[in-house]
């Protein structure tokens, strides 16, 4: 067994060898942040086109472009890692975990992620452009009869990234099962850890459905087969149910760690415990396993017949009950506590009434005769933003304020936080509110264009204007990033926090912790706060401290796919099987050299300690 | 550093007289699970190939054999009947639950015939 | 953390129970493993779900009752059936210590998966000689995506194993190579596990309805 540090030679190649769950957590969180700007800039550009009616701002093919990768970057691309990226940091500092279960996955997880990513969006400067057929990619539009090599880069792409999501789940689940410290059973864990415990399970199960579909598409358009196909026996419905079978599974993937983000940030800054945990914790499991099984209410208007679209509309508005749940409990961990009004919290209070907005049309659209009416318009597009935006993007700036002081050994500037906070929502409602009516008044969403008299014209206005407000606020927010850099470091606990992260000197040590916790009850340090000393009792002894060493693999792995993934965009079997192979060598490497880590030893642990 | 255990040191010693016999208690009941399946699948295929047995009857009958032995695999030969074994099972219902919509929908809900 | 479960066994000279589960990496393979597997299940599931959605999708070219033959059939679901328990063999060895019981157990795997792929290939070639191309129809398509991607499980396997065994020819039984032996033998299982729906699935609903 090697004892051995692994010496890095630089700061980048100690990036990109990394294999620490923090620096994997930070590494998400900009990779997500590069593709939300992206994806935020792609939405600018739609809404300077709808401004006015019969602009010509954008052709129309570029407004397709448009909306296909708004969709596609923001969903798969930012929301999804931009949470990864929380997780990966906080939830082995809440379980009292020294790293999460596989270390080596988690850098694997992360760079299919990146190159996956990164390969899509290079569709916008090779071949015939980017892909145009919606994020959800329904075929026909996306068959090779009707879309162009974008929709190649779209479907390698994604596979890549959809592999990478799914090892990261898989990591998650079993940290969460097999990493907890002495004390910290499944009904102390905090709600964070909960709730993105469900989200990795539905991973598990979501994404190999994504897999086989865009497998299928990729074999239609690349090697001729004909599962799409009518004349030849084919049937589009099926790429339908692959693909939301996925796709509904991957709301809640998105939503339920940011329940669980407003849940620790309430909870925090009402100082009260979180009413109702038990509650919450099976509301949250409801949720998830209700989350499989009403997919079908995106194909209402498919012609699945009466029963069917029956069935499903009663089990979709089930949901609203377990969600009720939640919001309620909310609402009563406010109720009484002293609450502290700062910029995480504005966004955790905010989140509460605009997400029952959402959670409303969602109701309506689940009735399917009214569906008929509703469906494909922008009525559906404003609920869809009212829920992911009011719910998901609230959440991740709420969680970028709450542990920013952990991640980075800073606060974030609380005025221009506000200033932030506040354009931001009124952007958003004004943004998104009048699409609802838009959308009743009968305007098609993925529509590039309306005509002067059609009545559409003040309320499209109206929401542009919002949409540049939503902009500049997030200005403000990446300001205040690096305004605020020199405000010096809060400590270890600027929160007067509950949960385990609070209890280690900032910044984090890389072992994490020096003793592993001993829990004692739900919000342990919030225990020891009332019961104890205030500080976390330990469960073991200094000793020295096992850590896995870093390594390039996991990114080669990844360069593997990404030139293997050119091969099959420009028909080139060499190249496809190439980069596999290289990709399958790095793992035969992996499996027969083994790796043992090192170990930090008890001197350095005490040293560090007493800098503290 | 003589206080950290070696993972690649081979294993030695024996195993205890109670896990012997276990062992070789649990070997043998896998023999049985196997002949039982082997008979198993003769009677899948035997149904589906005689002209004697009506398909009305067959198919289910071979699909109940296929739920029975994918059952026996995973807790006799896959040892999910074992002690810690409670997420390994938690995971695998749950995937089979969601694979039973999923190939039904597939199956069904194409829009061909409506429901 | 690793180290200080390790311990006990170690100085008792004996062999543990579960050598896979002694160090917290050997736990965490075990679970994860099994999660992966939970997931493959709605994998398998999605694709046999589309094949029975478009196996009638014949598009005039031959269908199922065309080409199915059940005897060939009936031998490779033997060969994976017996290759199942040859590895339930190999866990029983590790358990003991043996782990030249392990080895012999395995090898006597590979070559029954080889055997196994050796007639999945034969079956493909004579398919595509009967004008099945993977082209010809949805349901082709179907049925080379839903079998092809199990021979690709089973490829893969294969080569799995032949790496361990390869490595750890003349290492004995560590708390190391134990965990990788497990893991890649409930692998295995769960490709024949999956092969029992689509030998059922495919080729007895194919011929039978």
């Amino acid at each position: 067994m090697s004892n051995q540090k692994s010496q890095s030679k630089s700061t980048l190649w100690d990036w990109l060898t990394t294999v620490d769950h923090k620096k994997v957590g930070i590494l998400y969180l900009l990779g997500g942040a590069f593709f939300f700007v992206i994806a935020g800039i792609q939405a600018m550009l739609m809404r300077i086109q709808l401004m006015f009616p019969e602009a010509s701002f954008l052709p129309y093919q570029s407004f397709n472009e448009m909306f296909t990768m708004h969709g596609t970057n923001m969903i798969f691309l930012a929301a999804m890692p931009l949470l990864f990226g929380f997780m990966n940091y906080i939830i082995p500092l809440q379980i009292g975990a020294r790293d999460v279960a596989f270390p080596f996955l988690n850098a694997l997880g992360f760079w299919f992620f990146l190159l996956g990513g990164i390969f899509v969006n290079l569709s916008f400067f090779l071949g015939d452009g980017p892909p145009d057929a919606g994020w959800t990619s329904y075929v026909p539009l996306a068959s090779d009869q009707y879309a162009g090599s974008g929709l190649d880069f779209f479907v390698l792409g994604l596979q890549i990234s959809g592999l990478g999501t799914l090892i990261g789940g898989i990591n998650f689940l079993v940290t969460v099962i097999n990493m907890r410290a002495p004390g910290m059973s499944m009904m102390r864990m905090p709600l964070f850890t909960w709730t993105s415990f469900v989200a990795s399970m539905l991973i598990l199960f979501a994404f190999p459905a994504l897999t086989v579909g865009y497998l299928l598409l990729m074999l239609e358009r690349l090697f001729g087969a004909n599962f799409f196909i009518p004349d030849m026996g084919g049937n589009v419905v099926i790429w339908q149910h692959l693909f939301w079978i996925f796709g509904h599974p991957e709301v809640y993937i998105l939503i339920l760690p940011s329940f669980g983000i407003f849940s620790e940030v309430i909870a925090t800054f009402a100082k009260k415990r979180l009413f109702g945990y038990t509650a919450m914790v099976f509301a949250t499991l409801v949720i998830g396993f209700l989350g499989f099984m009403v997919w079908a209410h995106h194909m209402f208007t498919v012609g699945m017949g009466p029963i069917a679209n029956a069935v499903f509309a009663v089990a979709t508005m089930a949901i609203a009950v377990p969600t009720g749940i939640k919001i309620f409990n909310w609402l009563f961990t406010l109720w009484g506590g002293r609450i502290k009004i700062n910029t995480a919290n504005l966004f955790a209070l905010a989140f509460i009434p605009s997400f029952v907005m959402g959670g409303v049309t969602g109701v309506m659209l689940a009735v399917s005769a009214a569906n008929y009416q509703m469906h494909d318009t922008y009525f559906v597009v404003a609920h869809f933003h009212y829920v992911i935006v009011g719910g998901v993007v609230l959440a991740l700036f709420s969680a970028a304020f709450y542990w920013w002081p952990r991640m980075f050994g800073y606060k974030l500037n609380e005025p221009l936080g506000k200033w932030f906070f506040w354009l931001f929502l009124i952007g958003f409602h004004l943004t998104f509110f009048f699409q609802h009516f838009l959308g009743l008044m009968g305007m098609p969403r993925r529509v590039a264009s309306y005509l002067e008299g059609q009545g559409f014209s003040d309320m499209n206005f109206i929401s542009s204007i919002g949409a540049f407000m939503m902009a500049i606020g997030f200005i403000f927010f990446l300001v205040n990033v690096f305004v605020s850099i020199r405000s010096g470091n809060p400590g270890a606990d600027p929160w007067d926090g509950r949960t385990l992260e609070w209890t280690i000197p900032s910044p984090t040590p890389e072992y994490n912790f020096a003793q592993t916790p001993l829990t004692r009850d739900l919000d342990p340090l919030w225990y020891e706060k009332m019961h104890g000393d205030g500080r976390m009792k330990a469960s073991e002894p200094l000793g020295d401290i096992h850590m896995p060493n870093a390594t390039i693999l996991p990114f080669l792995m990844a360069v593997g796919l990404f030139v293997s993934a050119f091969g099959f965009v420009y028909h080139n079997h060499w190249v496809a099987a190439g980069g596999i192979a290289f990709t399958f060598a790095c793992m035969f490497v992996r499996s027969i050299k083994e790796d043992h880590g090192y170990h930090i030893h008890k001197e350095e642990i005490l040293s560090d300690k007493e800098v503290e | 550093m003589s206080e950290h255990v070696d993972p690649t040191a081979p294993l030695k010693g024996e195993v205890s007289k109670k896990t012997e016999r276990q062992l070789a208690r649990e070997m043998r009941n896998q023999i049985i699970t196997f002949v039982f399946m082997v008979f198993l699948v003769a009677l899948s295929f035997l149904g589906i190939a005689s002209e004697a047995i009506p398909n009305g009857f067959a198919i289910p009958f071979s699909l109940l054999i296929a739920a029975v032995m994918v059952v026996i695999q995973l807790y006799y030969f896959m040892h999910l009947k074992d002690k810690g074994t409670y997420w390994p099972n938690v995971f695998i219902w749950t995937g089979i639950f969601i694979a039973a919509p999923t190939v039904a929908s597939l199956m069904l809900l194409l829009g061909v015939v409506k429901y | 953390m690793a180290d200080t479960q390790s311990q006990v066994h170690q100085e008792t000279e004996m062999i543990p129970d579960h050598p896979e589960k002694v160090t917290l990496e050997g736990k965490n393979k075990f679970l994860g493993f099994w999660f992966f597997l939970g997931g493959e299940t709605v994998l398998f599931a999605s694709l046999i779900g589309t094949y029975l959605g478009l196996r009638g999708g014949t598009a005039d070219g031959p269908g199922a009752t065309d080409l199915f033959h059940l005897p060939l059939v009936f031998v490779m679901t033997m060969i994976l059936l017996t290759s199942s328990l040859t590895s339930v063999f190999a866990v029983s060895a590790m358990h003991k210590g043996n782990m030249k019981g392990v080895l012999t157990w395995m090898w006597i795997t590979v070559l029954l998966g080889a055997t196994f792929l050796g007639f999945e290939i034969y079956e493909f070639y004579e398919y595509v000689h009967e004008g099945l191309g993977f082209t010809t129809s949805a349901f082709s398509g179907a049925f080379y995506t839903l079998v092809g991607t199990h021979g690709a499980h089973v490829a893969f396997g294969i080569g799995w194993i032949l790496t361990l065994l390869i490595r750890y020819r003349n290492t004995g039984l560590t708390l190391t190579n134990a965990p990788k032996f497990y893991t890649a033998i409930l692998y295995w299982h769960f490709i024949d596990v999956v092969w029992v729906f689509i030998f059922t699935v495919v080729y007895l609903l194919g011929i039978g309805g």
